[in-house]
């Protein structure tokens, strides 16, 4: 019987181990370092926040793994020996493969500042980083966050329901710049600073001050401004999680390097997830994901692959989520922080500051590209067809209230959006 | 902010402060039995009886003792009831019955040597010059001599006398008898207050529940400005000792328990808390004396007013939550508690109107329907409403709506659930295992609840329109008058008072609504396989994070069809809103629609490769 051997039990190898176990009989082990059981990364901020139990991450209890024969191995691969189809485990016994999937995920980065290895700097990715937090949480002063993005706001929230004050560091000129246009960075700047966070725009880290215990006791941007803290948190994004494969053969650059079928340049090993880089970008997706949904999706393809019905990695529509404290936030399609030269934007924002919607278009032939939505849940199903079918900016404006997704009874605004947008639309038109 | 903090403190100080008054206030005063109580108690009754008691109580010295202990006092009654019973048992026997010279006197003209010859002459024998008399014997015991009945041994015969004579002499004392049970006991125990209470208690009414409300609204209502964001804010749930199973958990569920016992089983330990609560009742009927039931209506709807405002506040930006809240305030305190008190100053029966069979598991019992085909047109109008809401409201509104039309927006223990018991939803148990026990509790009891209204039913049926084939009121071997008491018993106290709410800080807020609500097991079967209603998923968004399954009051693994993104259909589902209210992703939506496409078992979401999501969904 063909063993699959995955290392890492996070949502692609998890996913990928249930659709193989689905398709066929093979024989599969999960290895992990992290923990014994599949958690929820997503939600580890809550179990810190005291909206959940750790348990409560889980998605499967204990007994699933035993009877869907997933065997569990909770231990650290520290080489891979392609040449072999072997293993080294830290306890330096071997263990064989028929097929290898690496689907060890992310790390959080660190740009070699000084002090960023000290008690009380910590990334938040793993399991671990949230017991250090805790940890540290006992006898926490204030706190810095550097890094302006989506991990660094959890982090901001969490540690604001522990009502240690936090400072927020942010390189760009507004939060989350990068992909939010300004309209929508400058609504959620406004929101971290009324949950009383401290939001700075367009400051840089020097370097992390350290006592004489070896905790962090400061930090100072590179203005020269210190910040006394005795908890940073480094959120400056995270990159593939692959050290171990140094030197094993196994092609890498940023991440282990796949084609579209999610190979490497070994036949019978993949990569999956956020440690893939795909040689070229598909479509406009960067080329390394560290998105929960694509981690997912490699998962739900490679296994049909493994299962004998080979298939390429073929993305639908681009889609996203996110919380930003109070602001629910979803993107359907793109919209891009900076319009394209083709691209163009409408932009609706409620009076209170907590709703927008902005709906990016085609200039000349007007078909609909994409949308961003705060505080308004819209469906999924709607844009996916919506995109697929090449509908205009106009067809989406009229039936915006089919996409509707919130609960019952909640005020709806499509009106007001669409008689906006109309206006804005035909004053456009009179500019061209 | 300083300020807010410590009104919130003092909110609480204040509130448990109440607590312990009202805690207290059980052991304060005394009980004094006057012979004015026995008269009151007991005006419905003939001189007869309370001239018998007040000479009993004489007797045993406790008339006009004033006596502090509650426990004590009750058992003094006790005593004296059962004085009392012998006693007017003994009288009757002597006045309409047999005395026990009588039936010496009887059984030595009946029996010659070994041999009986009973017969009506030797009644009239022994009673020349009382017809009445002979006429009652002889109808009682003529099967002992009539046709072919012999009796061999004298003894046979003795005993076949005496225990006919016993059951005649026990049914003539029958109206005389005071059965000291908790009705009894709690009446006399009520009317015997002396003392502070008796005299004060509208001052005790304001420390108590006065205080309570004020400190309780004081505790929620500066949350408002200490969480001055609306939005989800299930902060430190799992950290707080009062809603992560701690010892203030413990605490509660020991108070709640306790009040549930105290309450159904020994109504007459806490006559001072209904004694607290008579000027209220005094507003419905002046001078009326509360029952433990209308203490119980008061502490129903106070708690879910109070702990209503508090559902208001935390859900202040979901008017899904808002609504519902309102919805089930308004139900409660209207059809639950007002009408109730009101109907009877009509002359109709105080019923609450929105209670359906089988939730509602006295509906056929004799003496409800008797009590409504009494109260003229509007009392048979409201029996046929029963009917019609049980059989055709529920149902139809349940394929519309799904059954949270009534569970989370109707139902007084819905309501309880979800404004008393909203900060222990998370407690329920997501386990596979309890899905299993749910199914093997939940029907069974529906079954048990089916079976008990067709005996009851057809006691009642028999009373009501066939009193000759009465009988002993069994059906299939059954006896419907200790069915329903067993069933009152283990389903309608044991499991849905004690357990249903007073283990709210243990168990969650809905342990009565899954494992044991008939109701809400036969709504559930019509939302499982024919309905409208159900959980959509939003596409691919679902990140598994969890929050839907820890908030699902009902320990649905809402989770578990949302990452595969099914929607969710599910029998036991009341449908609060809670998982959509709490997911950071807006993956989830009550809805209503058609049943096409409603059950949708899926592999993989929206988002990757349309021809992988064909082949895999196999659509």
């Amino acid at each position: 019987m063909e063993h699959i051997v995955i290392i890492g039990n996070g949502i692609s190898g998890v996913t990928l181990a249930r659709h193989i176990r689905k398709n066929s009989d093979k024989r599969i082990t999960i290895i992990s370092e992290e923990s014994e059981y599949f958690f929820s990364r997503t939600a580890l901020m809550y179990v810190y926040m005291g909206h959940m139990k750790f348990e409560h991450t889980q998605p499967y209890e204990a007994n699933f793994w035993k009877k869907n024969r997933i065997e569990l191995l909770f231990k650290k691969v520290v080489q891979v020996l392609p040449e072999e189809n072997s293993l080294r485990l830290d306890d330096n016994t071997h263990f064989k493969y028929d097929r290898l999937v690496i689907a060890t995920g992310s790390k959080p980065n660190k740009f070699g500042w000084p002090g960023q290895d000290a008690t009380g700097v910590l990334g938040l990715y793993h399991k671990q980083d949230l017991e250090k937090l805790e940890s540290l949480s006992v006898d926490a002063t204030s706190a810095v966050i550097v890094g302006g993005g989506l991990i660094g706001i959890e982090l901001a929230e969490m540690l604001v329901t522990r009502k240690i004050p936090v400072t927020f560091l942010v390189r760009e000129s507004q939060f989350w710049g990068s992909v939010l246009p300004e309209g929508e960075a400058k609504l959620i700047g406004k929101h971290i600073k009324e949950h009383h966070i401290d939001l700075r725009l367009a400051t840089n880290l020097k370097e992390i001050v350290v006592d004489e215990t070896g905790r962090a006791k400061a930090v100072i941007t590179e203005v020269g401004e210190e910040i006394p803290c005795n908890i940073v948190g480094l959120t400056v994004g995270v990159s593939p999680n692959i050290d171990f494969l140094k030197d094993s053969g196994i092609a890498t650059n940023k991440g282990v390097l796949v084609n579209r079928y999610l190979e490497t340049n070994y036949s019978n090993v993949y990569a999956i997830g956020d440690c893939a880089e795909q040689s070229e970008a598909i479509g406009y997706r960067r080329p390394v994901e560290a998105v929960w949904y694509t981690g997912r999706m490699m998962g739900e393809v490679l296994a049909q692959t493994i299962c004998g019905n080979k298939m390429r990695y073929n993305p639908g529509h681009w889609f996203n989520s996110a919380k930003f404290l109070d602001i629910e936030y979803q993107t359907y399609g793109w919209v891009w922080a900076k319009p394209k030269e083709y691209e163009q934007h409408l932009y609706w924002e409620h009076p209170s500051g907590k709703k927008a919607v902005r709906i990016a278009y085609h200039k000349e032939t007007h078909a609909f590209l994409g949308i961003n939505t705060f505080g308004i849940r819209m469906r999924h199903e709607f844009f996916d067809a919506i995109l697929t079918a090449q509908k205009s900016v106009t067809y989406v404006i009229e039936n915006l209230k089919q996409a509707n997704f919130d609960p019952e009874f909640y005020k709806h605004y499509e009106k007001d959006i669409a008689l906006q947008f109309k206006n804005d639309l035909s004053n456009l038109k009179a500019i061209s | 902010m300083k300020i807010l903090k410590t009104l919130r403190l003092l909110g609480l100080v204040v509130f448990i402060a109440s607590i312990l008054v009202f805690i207290a206030t059980l052991f304060i005063g005394g009980y004094a039995l006057t012979e004015k109580t026995i008269e009151t108690v007991f005006s419905s009754k003939t001189d007869y009886v309370t001239t018998t008691l007040k000479e009993v109580a004489q007797e045993k010295e406790i008339l006009n003792k004033e006596i502090d202990n509650v426990f004590v006092f009750t058992n003094e009654i006790e005593s004296l009831l059962e004085s009392y019973n012998t006693k007017v048992t003994a009288a009757i026997a002597k006045e309409k019955g047999l005395s026990e010279e009588e039936i010496n006197q009887i059984f030595k003209q009946s029996i010659q040597g070994d041999a009986v010859v009973y017969s009506k002459e030797i009644l009239q024998n022994v009673f020349p010059n009382d017809a009445a008399k002979v006429k009652l014997l002889d109808e009682a015991t003529n099967w002992m001599y009539v046709g072919t009945k012999k009796y061999e041994k004298p003894a046979d015969f003795k005993n076949d006398f005496t225990s006919k004579i016993s059951d005649i002499n026990r049914n003539n004392a029958q109206e005389y008898l005071l059965y000291p049970n908790k009705y009894t006991k709690f009446d006399l125990v009520k009317a015997s207050i002396v003392g502070a209470l008796q005299e004060n208690n509208t001052l005790y009414l304001f420390l108590t529940f006065g205080l309570g409300i004020i400190g309780s609204l004081m505790f929620i209502l500066t949350g408002l400005f200490l969480e001055p964001i609306p939005g989800i804010k299930n902060n430190g749930i799992y950290l707080s000792e009062a809603t992560n199973r701690g010892w203030v958990a413990l605490f509660v569920f020991t108070f709640l328990v306790s009040f549930y016992i105290l309450l159904y089983f020994y109504p007459f330990y806490i006559v001072n808390w209904t004694r607290i609560v008579d000027p209220l009742k005094g507003i419905f009927i002046k001078g009326a004396s509360a029952s433990q039931w209308f203490l119980y209506g008061i502490l129903y709807c106070v708690s879910m007013i109070v702990m209503g405002v508090r559902m208001f506040i935390k859900y202040r930006h979901n008017t899904y939550q808002i609504v519902r809240t309102a919805s089930v305030l308004f139900f409660q305190i209207i059809f639950a508690f007002l009408l109730v008190e009101i109907l009877p100053l009509f002359d109709l029966p105080g019923v609450d109107l929105k209670n359906a069979w089988p939730l509602d598991y006295n509906f056929v019992t004799d003496w409800n329907v008797k009590k409504h085909l009494e109260a003229g047109h509007l009392g048979k109008f409201m029996l046929v409403w029963g009917v019609v809401l049980s059989l055709i409201v529920v149902p139809v509104m349940v394929y519309l709506y799904g059954k949270r039309w009534y569970c989370s927006w109707v139902c007084g223990c819905g309501g309880l659930a979800e404004t008393l018991g909203d900060p222990y939803r998370q407690l329920s148990d997501k386990r596979l295992i309890a899905w299993k026990i749910e199914r093997w509790t939940i029907y069974p009891i529906l079954i048990f609840a089916i079976i008990m209204t067709v005996v009851v039913g057809y006691n009642t049926y028999n009373i009501v329109y066939n009193p000759s084939n009465v009988g002993d009121s069994t059906l299939f071997g059954i006896n419907a008058y200790k069915i329903n008491e067993i069933y009152g018993f283990l389903i309608g106290s044991i499991f849905a008072g004690v357990i249903g709410t007073g283990f709210y800080p243990i168990l969650g807020n809905r342990s009565w609504c899954r494992f044991g609500c008939p109701l809400a097991a036969y709504m559930g079967i019509i939302q499982r396989f024919k309905s409208r209603f159900r959980i959509t998923t939003n596409g691919g968004q679902c990140i598994s994070c969890g929050n839907c399954s820890t908030y699902c009051e009902q320990g649905i693994d809402v989770r578990a069809y949302a990452q595969k993104g099914e929607n969710i259909v599910r029998a036991s589902c009341v449908g609060c809103g809670v998982c959509a209210a709490v997911c950071p992703r807006g993956v989830l939506k009550l809805e209503n629609s058609s049943e096409k496409g409603r059950i949708n078992p899926n592999e993989i979401l929206l988002g990757n490769d349309l021809d992988l999501m064909d082949l895999v969904n196999q659509k």
